[in-house]
């Protein structure tokens, strides 16, 4: 077996252009998608707030404004192929200068302080990012990089479901939390469960299943279909684009499940807002 | 289309509809979380704000940087119920106008109607082009802050829409 090595400056370069990469415009999927609920919207004003929303991204590429002034938390997941050295430097510190630069030079808002309680200080670089890092097979690096806004961060939820609650307790969940963000997400939504696992876990499958592209299914069909169901279900409660009423409450949920303990059954929501922001870089 | 220019007239106030969509020119100022904790600390110590707060609108931004070229960086709203608590207090002292987004507590919306003020919503998200709403801007007040600073804004037909009015109509669906 032979080990192939990899610059942390490369990681670094990656995770910038990543940040920078996100910021701008809709990604070509979120695009699309837009347009399609705008049409689709019977409500005026929903309506035109999905075209604002639309033009939003073009006056943000047109003048390389971020489209949101909240840049988010930069959430950095990474999958390491087992056969892989990384040299030149550490991977954390690769991950965090790559934060730094992307928001320095692309006019981004910092918004990370440094201890939670007691001081609330900005760290001004917008670091620390969250990093996840998973050993997989292969000689290869994927990194996947988010700016999560926290409007849509502060609505989500973690439930820790009886076993005897089944299916209809993780759907009643889902359906409640969306009610209760309302307004403050920022809908239309991006909606990310994770169930299974440990409390933990849970909430680490509920930010995965926001790395997921609009419109990719659940490979269980079980869940496949409880996505689905559950994206009618939540535009059936007319609270439309802004919590302003109308039929374009979320644009896709994403389930992704773990196996847990007979004496539970975890469930996270984990709300993004439309703008999505993640992308995946490879490297080899 | 609804058009208000500031300084505010009560009369257009009171004849807002929740659930309009307005464009507002002329000024603003800004204030998020650091900013109201700071200028309740000030009425507690000194008894005065920054800034002559009475008429006013209050938008709740937190604005990127602004980069070479443009008149100012992004500026959307952030979430209102985290002001909440600091609210009443600046209704009481004449603020007119809040532009923010999502839910108000009840304590707020019922100063809103006490003082005859109104909370009205801007686009979450809509940042680049709520910030090329934006023609000039200087900041006021705690400029150690940074992005959280108070900024006066001069705006030209910035889109919100009324959420809560005078007659205690609500645009939100709860």
């Amino acid at each position: 077996m032979k080990i192939k090595t990899i610059s942390a400056e490369r990681i670094k370069e990656a995770v910038k252009e990543g940040c920078l990469a996100i910021q701008y415009k809709y990604s070509p999927k979120m695009q699309e998608t837009m347009t399609k609920y705008m049409d689709q919207e019977k409500s005026v004003l929903a309506k035109n707030i999905l075209k604002i929303l639309l033009e939003n991204s073009d006056t943000a590429s047109e003048n390389r404004l971020p489209m949101c002034q909240d840049t988010g938390m930069v959430v950095v997941r990474m999958n390491i192929g087992q056969n892989v050295q990384i040299v030149g430097g550490s991977l954390r510190e690769a991950v965090n200068q790559g934060v730094r630069e992307a928001y320095d030079v692309g006019y981004l808002r910092k918004s990370i302080v440094g201890d939670p309680v007691f001081d609330r200080k900005n760290t001004k670089d917008n670091t620390p990012a969250i990093l996840y890092t998973e050993i997989v097979d292969g000689d290869e690096i994927e990194i996947e990089v988010a700016a999560k806004g926290f409007g849509s961060e502060n609505m989500s939820a973690l439930k820790m479901c009886k076993p005897s609650e089944g299916l209809a307790g993780v759907r009643q969940f889902v359906l409640d939390t969306v009610r209760n963000a309302g307004p403050n997400a920022c809908p239309p939504l991006i909606v990310g469960v994770g169930v299974g696992g440990t409390m933990d876990y849970a909430a680490v499958l509920a930010k995965k299943a926001l790395f997921r592209e609009i419109g990719d299914r659940h490979p269980d069909e079980r869940y496949a279909n409880l996505e689905k169901e559950l994206l009618e279900e939540i535009n059936a409660m007319g609270i439309g684009p802004q919590g302003l009423g109308g039929s374009t409450t979320a644009l896709d949920v994403f389930i992704e499940d773990f196996p847990t303990h007979i004496a539970s059954m975890p469930v996270v929501v984990n709300i993004n807002c439309h703008m999505a922001r993640h992308t995946k870089v490879v490297l080899s | 289309m609804i058009k208000i220019q500031t300084p505010l007239d009560q009369n257009l106030i009171n004849e807002l509809q929740a659930g309009d969509l307005v464009f507002i020119s002329g000024t603003l100022y800004t204030a998020r979380d650091a900013a109201h904790k700071r200028m309740i600390d000030d009425l507690n110590t000194t008894g005065s704000l920054p800034f002559d707060i009475t008429n006013q609108i209050l938008y709740y931004v937190g604005p990127s940087p602004t980069p070479p070229g443009q008149t100012f960086g992004s500026a959307g709203p952030t979430t209102a119920g985290r002001m909440d608590a600091y609210t009443p207090t600046l209704l009481d002292l004449g603020l007119k106008m809040i532009i923010a987004k999502g839910y108000r507590s009840d304590a707020v919306k019922q100063s809103l109607l006490k003082n005859q003020a109104v909370y009205l919503v801007a686009i979450g998200g809509a940042g680049a082009m709520l910030g090329k709403c934006v023609k000039n801007s200087e900041v006021v007040a705690y400029e150690d802050l940074g992005p959280e600073a108070i900024y006066k804004l001069e705006v030209e037909d910035f889109p919100a829409i009324v959420c809560w009015d005078t007659q205690g109509n609500d645009a939100y669906i709860q």
